[in-house]
């Protein structure tokens, strides 16, 4: 199994936000976890990155490795599972360019950086353009490009994304799924957690559904599209 | 006119030793939040370091077992004593602080103290209550510049610091691991994110901060030969209000902060009794801060605490 996530209980200050759950990523898959704010999507990929610490009794594995052993840092460096935060959190005060290679600063290929940044501005040629420029100031679009572009430069084999439709515009958020679909091409898994779950289902090709910390359907995408539940509730009919 | 260049050369020295021991206070608060209280407490270990090293290799010296010139010496001092400082302040990353990064910024900043306390109380069961007398590595030669005084030292001791205040600045702008702790400074919760270890970079800063607490105190120990357990309580307090008034995590906020500082003292003590030297500086400083509340060159810290 790729990504195995089971029984994974997160509580902050004792207030639990996810009460069990369990799901698990193939190979080169894309995966969405939908639902409502609040529900336990961010966190899931907090536990998963090793920014929260789960409690004892769950279970992560990835490539048969136990996740719960590795400090975040880690898990990027070893594993090569990036996690592109909600609300983006760039260096603001470094340059696009400063941002990337701090992206690559950890990696034990440093002879591959260059081929893969050049691979990334063919991807994304705004950002090239864009390489001497503080990261505070680069628009919305830019900065959820640069966001995954970090990603793609520190960890490849799963790449975590919390929310990348938030605040772009309809042709903004084209660009950046077929972005995610070119990387996705090259290997990368992808789990993604939306509140936008018609965007989300389109571009994966499973979903699940997360309420109050528990996961209440799974699917493909194609048939959650179709489920009236879930139309009700997170297609606005 | 030639009184104040007397003062204006005076008060480059006396800032210099501010400066280079703000900055070590900075960097930390910049990256960690955290102000590290025993930091002038390691100014003192440094020059307690820097007085072991020299006089040991003065000593050898001496005996003939190697041969050294006197310049070599002072040399290999600063280097050796850099080095050894950075490990004290691994080691106080790495004992007092590194426990406490998710408690509460008090218990930390107590730890601090604590630190601060253990070190000079340490300093004194380890070589009693005499003070030490530094070594004097270099003779002392003085110009007369047109009536202003300036000696050999004091020309040394401000050209080392601002050396050593421009290679740090170079450091941090243009390498790698200076880019992640610009980074880290912006946002630090992210930085795992990139697969980097805080505790690297944390434990990085520390030392760069000792080793420069190091220079401060062998430089200081060459211009007033006498040290004692407790030097560093006082200069660790003012090159602290240096780093504040300088702004959080600016290089050259908290050099410029530290000779504007040295520059008050010495003013002050040249119009008013000395004695009311550190009242009057002060009152000028804490007026700065009443307009100036994030420091020269700080902005409001804005980054969110939780990922």
């Amino acid at each position: 199994m790729f990504l195995s996530v089971e029984n994974l209980r997160v509580s902050y200050d004792r207030i639990r936000a996810l009460h069990g759950i369990t799901f698990d990523i193939n190979q080169g898959e894309i995966v969405c976890i939908i639902g409502a704010n609040g529900a336990g999507k961010s966190t899931t990929l907090r536990a998963i990155s090793g920014m929260v610490k789960p409690e004892p009794e769950s279970r992560m594995t990835f490539m048969e490795r136990d996740l719960l052993t590795f400090s975040a840092d880690r898990v990027v460096r070893e594993l090569g599972i990036s996690h592109v935060p909600e609300g983006r959190r760039l260096f603001g005060n470094l340059t696009v360019l400063e941002n990337l290679k701090l992206a690559a600063f950890a990696r034990k290929d440093p002879e591959n950086v260059q081929k893969d940044l050049s691979r990334l501005f063919s991807i994304f040629p705004r950002l090239q353009e864009r390489t001497r420029q503080k990261s505070g100031t680069l628009s919305g679009g830019e900065q959820q490009m640069l966001a995954i572009g970090r990603a793609f430069m520190s960890g490849r084999r799963l790449m975590l994304l919390d929310e990348p439709s938030m605040g772009l515009a309809p042709l903004l958020m084209k660009t950046v799924f077929k972005a995610l679909k070119e990387i996705n091409g090259e290997g990368t898994a992808i789990l993604l957690v939306e509140q936008n779950a018609r965007m989300a289902l389109q571009f994966a090709m499973r979903g699940y559904v997360i309420e109050n910390g528990n996961l209440v359907l799974a699917g493909d995408s194609k048939d959650l599209l179709e489920n009236p539940e879930v139309q009700k509730a997170y297609l606005g009919g | 006119m030639v009184f104040f260049f007397q003062n204006m050369i005076n008060a480059l020295q006396w800032g210099s030793f501010y400066a280079l021991i703000a900055l070590g206070y900075s960097m930390v608060y910049s990256i960690l939040m955290l102000f590290n209280f025993a930091h002038g407490d390691i100014f003192m270990v440094g020059a307690y370091i820097g007085f072991g090293v020299s006089t040991g290799l003065i000593a050898l010296t001496a005996t003939g077992v190697i041969a050294l010139p006197n310049w070599l010496i002072l040399v290999l001092t600063i280097l050796f004593s850099m080095f050894l400082t950075s490990l004290v302040g691994m080691l106080v990353e790495r004992i007092g602080y590194r426990p406490l990064r998710e408690a509460p910024r008090a218990s930390a900043a107590i730890t601090g103290l604590m630190i601060g306390i253990i070190l000079e109380t340490g300093n004194l069961a380890l070589l009693g209550a005499r003070r030490v007398s530094f070594p004097s590595l270099i003779e002392t030669t003085t110009y007369n510049l047109g009536g202003v005084y300036i000696t050999n030292k004091k020309i040394m001791i401000v050209v080392v610091s601002l050396a050593i205040m421009l290679a740090l600045d170079q450091f941090i702008r243009r390498s790698k691991w200076g880019m992640a702790i610009r980074a880290m400074a912006f946002d630090y919760l992210v930085v795992p994110l990139m697969g980097i270890s805080i505790n690297t970079i944390a434990r990085m800063t520390f030392a760069i901060g000792s080793a420069l607490a190091a220079v401060a105190g062998i430089l200081f120990g060459m211009a007033y030969p006498v040290l004692d357990p407790y030097m560093g309580i006082l200069f660790g307090w003012k090159a602290f209000v240096a780093a504040i008034l300088g702004g959080r995590g600016s290089i050259m906020g908290a050099c410029l902060a530290g000779f504007l500082l040295g520059f008050i003292e010495i003013f002050v003590a040249m119009i008013f009794p000395s004695t009311l030297r550190d009242l009057i500086a002060y009152s000028i400083i804490m007026l700065i801060l009443t307009f100036r509340p994030h420091g020269f060159f700080g902005e409001p810290y804005s980054a969110q605490l939780r990922l």
